[in-house]
C-alpha cells in the first residue's frame, strides 16, 4: 500500500477509464453514465485515502513520484502534493462525482460527454500534483481541450463564441507562461520546480519583473483578475451546468494556485514589487464586477459576476504574504469552490424546468420548491459569507490580513462583502418570494439526484464554516514555508 | 576510410532504381498495370535506399574533391527525406492508381528523382553541387505539379509553379555567381578559407548572400517569397499536394543549415542573422494571419505550413548546436503530423470526392468519432498543446528554448503570439467537425485502404512513442546538429 503511486492513480483512472470508453462502441448511454459516475466517485475514495495517508505535520512535498521523461534535460514526470495542492485535489473529486450526476439532460453525445469531464479531472488533478514546470504546463494547457469541447458542443446558443474567447484567451495567457518556462530552465538548467524555487528568487529584480509578468499573465487570464476577466461570464452563461460547475469550482483556482506555487516562491522580490498592482486589480474586482453582478439579468451571469468578485478577494489575500491571507485565500479557494459550484447547480436545476434563466420570469418559488429554496438560502448565504458558513471564515481572514498590510485597502474590499449581499439577497428575493409567477406553476421540487448533490454541499459549506480547522490543519506547514520562501 | 563512391549507396540506388522503374513502365501495355507496379517498385527503392542509409558509417568527409559532404547531419536528414518520400507514396497510392485519376506511371518515379534531387542537395559541400541538386529536385516537382494535363487547375498551378520557381532558381543561380566572383571560389570549404582572418563580409558577396537566401526561402515557402504556395497547394492534385507540403521543405531547411550555420559563413551570423530574422517573423506573422480567411483546406495547410517554415527557423535563428536540433526535431514532428494529417484528408471523401472545402468536414464528428478525435488531437498538437499522442509541443517547445537561450527574446515573443492567431483557424475545423450540424444531402464518408489507415495507426504510435519517449527523438537530432560543427 505504501508505495502505490497514488497520484498517477488519481490522474490516469479517469484518463484511461475515458480512453476505454470512447473505443466502447456500443451507446448504451446508462451504461457510460453509471461507468463515468462510478470512476468519478472510486476517484474521491482514492482521494480521501491520500487524505489519509497524509502527514500535514510534515513539510516538503509527499506521495512524490519521479521518473525521467526527457533525458539529459532534466525534465522529469514528477508528481508531489503539500497541503495547499491536497485541499485542491479533494475538491477537484467532491466536485466530479456531482458534475456527472448534474449531467441527466445531456442527451446528445452522452458517451463524448463523458469522456470529456473523465479527461479533464484527470488533466486538473495533474495541474494540483505536477511538481516539474514542464510537466504544471502540459496540464495547464490540456484543460483547455475538453473544456473548449464542453462549451462548443452541449453549450447554450452563443456556445461557439464562448468557446473560441475561452480557448484563445487562456492560450493567450499560457503561451507567456511557456515563455518564462523556458527562460527559467536556460538559467536553472532544470525544470524541477522544488530546485527552481531555490535557484529563480537569486535572479536580480529586473529580470523577475519580467518573469512575474509572464506568469502573471497566464495565472490572471485563469483567476481571472478585471480586466481579464471577460471571457469567464460568456463561459459560463453558454456552458452546460456541469461545464460552469467545474469551471467556477476549479478551473478558476487553477490560476491563484499558480501564483501560490510558482509566483510567490520563485519570484519574491517581483511579487513585493507588484502588490500595490495586485491590490488595485484586486480591489476593481471586487467592487467593479459586484456592481456589474447587481444589474445583470440572467442568473448564471449574474454568479459569474460574483465568482470574479470572490476571486478578487482571493489574489488580495495571496499578496498581503501574510499566514491569515494566504490561509484565507486557501479557504477562501474551497469555499467558493464549493458554494459557487452548488450555486451553478441550483440554477442548473431551474433552468432544466423552465429553460430559462431570466431572473425576471422567476418568482416565488419557495411555494412550489421548499427543497430547493433551503438548500439555495444555505448556499446564498455562503456566498454572502454569513458567519457559521464557510465563505465568512475565508473572507475576514482576508480582511484580517488586509488590515494588518493596508487598511484603505482593507477598507475598500470590505464594501464588496455588501455589494456581495446585495446582489445575493436581491436574487434569492426575486426569485423564491414574491408572487408565484405564472409560468413557474407547474414547476416541481428537486427531484432525489438533486437533492443528494445539494444536500452534500450544503453539509459541506456548514461544516466547513464550523470547522475550517479541518483545511488549516493541513495547510499549515505548507504556508509556513511558502512564506519563508517569500519573506 | 571507406572508398568514397561508397558512401552514396542511397543516391545510387535512388538514380539506377528510378531508371530501371522507367523501363518496366515503358515496356508495360497494360496502363493500370504499369502504374501499380511502378508504385510498388519504387516504394522498394526508396525503402532499400533507407536501408543502405542505416549502414553508412558515422564518419565526417569531404568527398570527391570536395564537391560533396559527407556526415551525420546528412545521415539523420537524408533518413527523413527518404521515410517522408515512401510513406507520402504509400498513402496517396489509392489515389494514384484510380483510373479516373488518370495519372500516369510516371508519378511514382519523379518522386524518386525528385528525392535523389534532395538527397544531393543535402549533402552539397559546393554552390554547383547544390545548384544541381536543387535544378534536379525542382524540375521534378514541376511536372509533378502538372501530371494532371486535363485538369484547368492543375495545369495553371503547374505553370505558375514553374515560372516563379525558375525565377527563384535564377536569382540563386546569380548569388552564387556574386559569390564565386568575390570569393574566386563555389566550394564551402574554399570560401571558408579564402574568408578566414576577415571580420566582415565585402559588399557584394553579401548581396550574393541574399540572393542565395531568397532562393532558398522560395524553396522552402517561406514568406515574403510565399506568393505560389497557396496557389499550388490549392491547385494541384491532393497527393502532389502531400508531397510539396511533406517532403521538400526540409531539404531546403538542410541548405540554410549548410551554408549559414554549419558552412562557411558560420562566423558572419551578424550579417546574415537579420534577414532569417525577418524572413522568420514575416513567416509566422503571414502564416497565422494569411490562414484566417480561407476557406479550401488546402490553402489553409498552405498557410499553416508557412508559418511552420518561420517556426523552424527560428533553430536557425538562434545559431547554435541547440538550434539546429530544435530545427530538426520540428522538421520531424511536422512531418509526422503532415503524414497523418494528409493521409486522413486522402481517404475522406465529400459526396465521392476529396474534401476540399473547410465545410465538408461538418458532421465527421458524428459519422466516424475515431477519425474526427485523431483529426482533432492532430490540430491540437499543431497549435502546440501538450496533449498526446502527437508531439506537437515539444517542437515548438525547443525551437523557442533555443531561440529565447541564444537570447532572441522579442522573435520568440512574436512567434508564441502568432501561434495564437493561428490557433484559431486549427479551431474552426474543429467546430465544424464538432459543433457544427451536419448537412443532409452532404455524406462524409470514409473511403480509406487498409494502408492508409495502417499508416494512420502506424504513425499515431510513433509520436506516441516520441511523447513518451523525447529521448528517441532528441538524441539522434543531437548527434545530427553536433556533426556540423565538428
Amino acid at each position: 500500500m505504501d508505495h502505490l503511486p497514488f497520484l498517477s492513480i488519481l490522474i490516469f483512472l479517469p484518463i484511461l477509464t475515458a480512453l476505454l470508453l470512447a473505443l466502447v462502441p456500443k451507446n448504451d448511454d446508462k451504461g457510460i453514465r453509471e461507468v463515468a459516475l462510478l470512476c468519478t466517485v472510486v476517484n474521491f475514495v482514492i482521494s480521501l485515502c491520500v487524505w489519509a495517508k497524509f502527514n500535514p505535520a510534515a513539510s516538503g512535498y509527499q506521495f512524490v513520484e519521479k521518473h525521467t521523461w526527457l533525458e539529459g534535460y532534466d525534465v522529469n514526470y514528477y508528481l508531489g502534493i503539500d497541503g495547499i495542492s491536497l485541499t485542491m485535489i479533494l475538491l477537484t473529486t467532491l466536485l466530479m462525482p456531482l458534475c456527472i450526476l448534474a449531467s441527466s439532460h445531456i442527451t446528445e453525445r452522452i458517451k463524448e460527454y463523458m469522456v470529456a469531464f473523465l479527461v479533464l479531472e484527470g488533466v486538473i488533478i495533474g495541474v494540483f500534483a505536477a511538481l516539474d514546470m514542464v510537466i504544471f504546463y502540459a496540464f495547464f494547457e490540456g484543460v483547455l481541450i475538453p473544456m473548449y469541447l464542453i462549451i462548443g458542443i452541449w453549450g447554450g446558443q452563443n456556445r461557439i463564441y464562448a468557446a473560441y474567447k475561452f480557448f484563445l484567451y487562456t492560450l493567450a495567457g499560457s503561451v507567456l507562461l511557456l515563455v518564462a518556462l523556458i527562460y527559467m530552465y536556460g538559467v536553472a538548467h532544470t525544470t524541477s520546480i522544488p530546485a527552481l524555487t531555490q535557484v529563480i528568487p537569486h535572479l536580480s529584480l529586473n529580470i523577475q519583473i519580467w518573469l512575474w509578468l509572464a506568469l502573471f499573465a497566464s495565472f490572471a487570464v485563469k483567476v481571472p483578475m478585471w480586466p481579464f476577466h471577460t471571457w469567464l461570464p460568456d463561459a459560463h452563461v453558454q456552458a452546460p451546468t456541469a461545464g460552469s460547475v467545474i469551471l467556477a469550482g476549479v478551473l478558476l483556482k487553477m490560476g491563484a494556485y499558480g501564483f501560490l506555487r510558482l509566483s510567490l516562491p520563485m519570484l519574491p522580490l517581483a511579487s513585493h514589487y507588484f502588490t500595490p498592482l495586485v491590490y488595485t486589480l484586486s480591489i476593481i474586482a471586487i467592487i467593479y464586477t459586484s456592481l456589474v453582478a447587481l444589474v445583470q439579468t440572467d442568473m448564471k451571469k449574474l454568479i459569474a459576476y460574483s465568482s470574479v468578485a470572490h476571486m478578487g478577494f482571493v489574489t488580495l489575500a495571496i499578496f498581503t504574504f501574510t499566514q491569515q491571507g494566504i490561509d484565507g485565500a486557501i479557504f477562501q479557494m474551497i469555499s467558493h469552490g464549493v458554494v459557487s459550484g452548488a450555486l451553478f447547480l441550483c440554477v442548473g436545476v431551474v433552468y432544466d424546468r423552465m429553460h430559462t434563466r431570466e431572473i425576471k420570469l422567476f418568482g416565488g418559488l419557495t411555494e412550489r420548491m421548499p427543497k430547493y429554496a433551503l438548500l439555495f438560502m444555505i448556499f446564498t448565504m455562503g456566498s454572502v459569507g454569513l458567519p457559521s458558513t464557510s465563505g465568512f471564515v475565508g473572507e475576514f481572514l482576508t480582511f484580517m490580513a488586509a488590515f494588518q498590510v493596508n487598511k484603505i485597502v482593507a477598507a475598500l474590499a470590505t464594501t464588496g462583502v455588501i455589494l456581495g449581499a446585495a446582489y445575493m439577497l436581491w436574487l434569492y428575493r426575486r426569485v423564491m418570494f414574491g408572487e408565484l409567477n405564472k409560468a413557474c406553476a407547474k414547476i416541481t421540487d428537486l427531484n432525489r439526484t438533486e437533492t443528494v448533490s445539494l444536500s452534500i454541499l450544503a453539509a459541506f459549506v456548514i461544516i466547513l464554516g464550523i470547522y475550517p480547522e479541518m483545511v488549516f490543519q493541513l495547510t499549515r506547514v505548507s504556508v509556513e514555508t511558502l512564506l519563508t520562501e517569500v519573506k | 576510410m571507406c572508398s568514397e563512391i561508397s558512401l552514396l549507396k542511397p543516391e545510387l540506388i535512388l538514380a539506377g532504381g528510378s531508371m530501371f522503374v522507367l523501363l518496366t513502365g515503358v515496356y508495360m501495355k497494360n496502363q493500370a498495370l504499369a502504374i501499380a507496379t511502378s508504385i510498388r517498385l519504387s516504394s522498394l527503392i526508396l525503402l532499400g535506399s533507407l536501408i543502405s542509409l542505416v549502414f553508412l558509417p558515422h564518419i565526417s568527409q569531404n568527398i570527391f574533391n570536395g564537391l560533396y559532404r559527407f556526415d551525420l547531419f546528412g545521415i539523420f536528414v537524408k533518413a527523413v527525406l527518404i521515410f517522408s518520400g515512401a510513406i507520402t507514396l504509400i498513402i496517396s497510392s489509392d489515389y494514384i492508381e484510380d483510373k479516373t485519376n488518370k495519372f500516369g506511371f510516371e508519378y511514382p518515379i519523379l518522386v524518386l528523382l525528385s528525392v535523389l534531387g534532395m538527397l544531393i542537395m543535402v549533402s552539397a559541400n559546393d554552390l554547383l553541387t547544390l545548384y544541381l541538386g536543387l535544378e534536379l529536385q525542382s524540375l521534378s516537382a514541376y511536372v509533378l505539379a502538372a501530371i494532371k494535363r486535363e485538369d484547368k487547375n492543375a495545369t495553371e498551378a503547374a505553370i505558375k509553379y514553374f515560372v516563379l520557381g525558375a525565377l527563384a532558381s535564377g536569382i540563386l543561380l546569380y548569388g552564387a555567381t556574386l559569390i564565386y566572383g568575390y570569393l574566386g571560389s563555389t566550394n564551402f570549404t574554399n570560401i571558408a578559407l579564402t574568408l578566414h582572418g576577415h571580420a566582415a563580409l565585402s559588399q557584394g558577396v553579401i548581396v550574393g548572400l541574399v540572393f542565395v537566401l531568397i532562393g532558398f526561402s522560395f524553396k522552402l515557402s517561406a514568406a515574403p517569397f510565399h506568393m505560389w504556395t497557396p496557389d499550388v497547394y490549392e491547385g494541384v492534385p491532393t497527393p502532389v499536394t502531400a508531397y510539396f507540403a511533406i517532403v521538400p521543405k526540409l531539404a531546403a531547411m538542410a541548405l540554410f543549415i549548410r551554408l549559414l550555420v554549419g558552412g562557411p559563413f558560420a562566423g558572419y551570423a551578424n550579417q546574415w542573422e537579420q534577414i532569417v530574422i525577418a524572413v522568420s517573423v514575416i513567416s509566422m506573422v503571414v502564416g497565422a494571419f494569411g490562414g484566417i480567411w480561407q476557406s479550401n483546406i488546402r490553402r489553409l495547410l498552405a498557410y499553416s505550413s508557412i508559418s511552420n517554415m518561420g517556426y523552424a527557423l527560428l533553430g536557425v535563428v538562434a545559431n547554435s548546436t541547440d538550434g539546429i536540433q530544435a530545427t530538426l526535431v520540428y522538421f520531424v514532428i511536422y512531418i509526422i503530423t503532415s503524414i497523418a494529417l494528409f493521409a486522413i484528408l486522402l481517404s475522406l471523401k465529400s459526396n465521392q470526392k476529396l474534401i476540399e472545402k473547410i465545410d465538408d468536414f461538418k458532421g465527421l464528428a458524428s459519422r466516424h468519432p475515431i477519425v474526427a478525435l485523431v483529426l482533432s488531437l492532430l490540430l491540437f498538437s499543431m497549435i502546440g498543446l501538450p496533449f498526446p499522442p502527437f508531439p506537437g509541443f515539444f517542437a515548438k517547445f525547443f525551437v523557442f528554448s533555443a531561440a529565447i537561450n541564444s537570447g532572441f527574446y522579442a522573435v520568440a515573443v512574436i512567434g508564441m503570439i502568432t501561434s495564437i492567431v493561428a490557433a484559431y483557424y486549427y479551431l474552426r475545423i474543429i467546430k465544424i467537425m464538432y459543433f457544427d450540424k451536419a448537412d443532409e444531402h452532404v455524406r462524409i464518408s470514409l473511403s480509406a485502404g487498409k494502408i492508409s489507415l495502417f499508416v494512420i495507426f502506424m504513425i499515431s504510435f510513433l509520436s506516441l512513442a516520441i511523447f513518451i519517449m523525447p529521448s528517441t527523438l532528441l538524441d539522434p537530432a543531437y548527434a545530427a546538429a553536433f556533426s556540423l560543427f565538428k
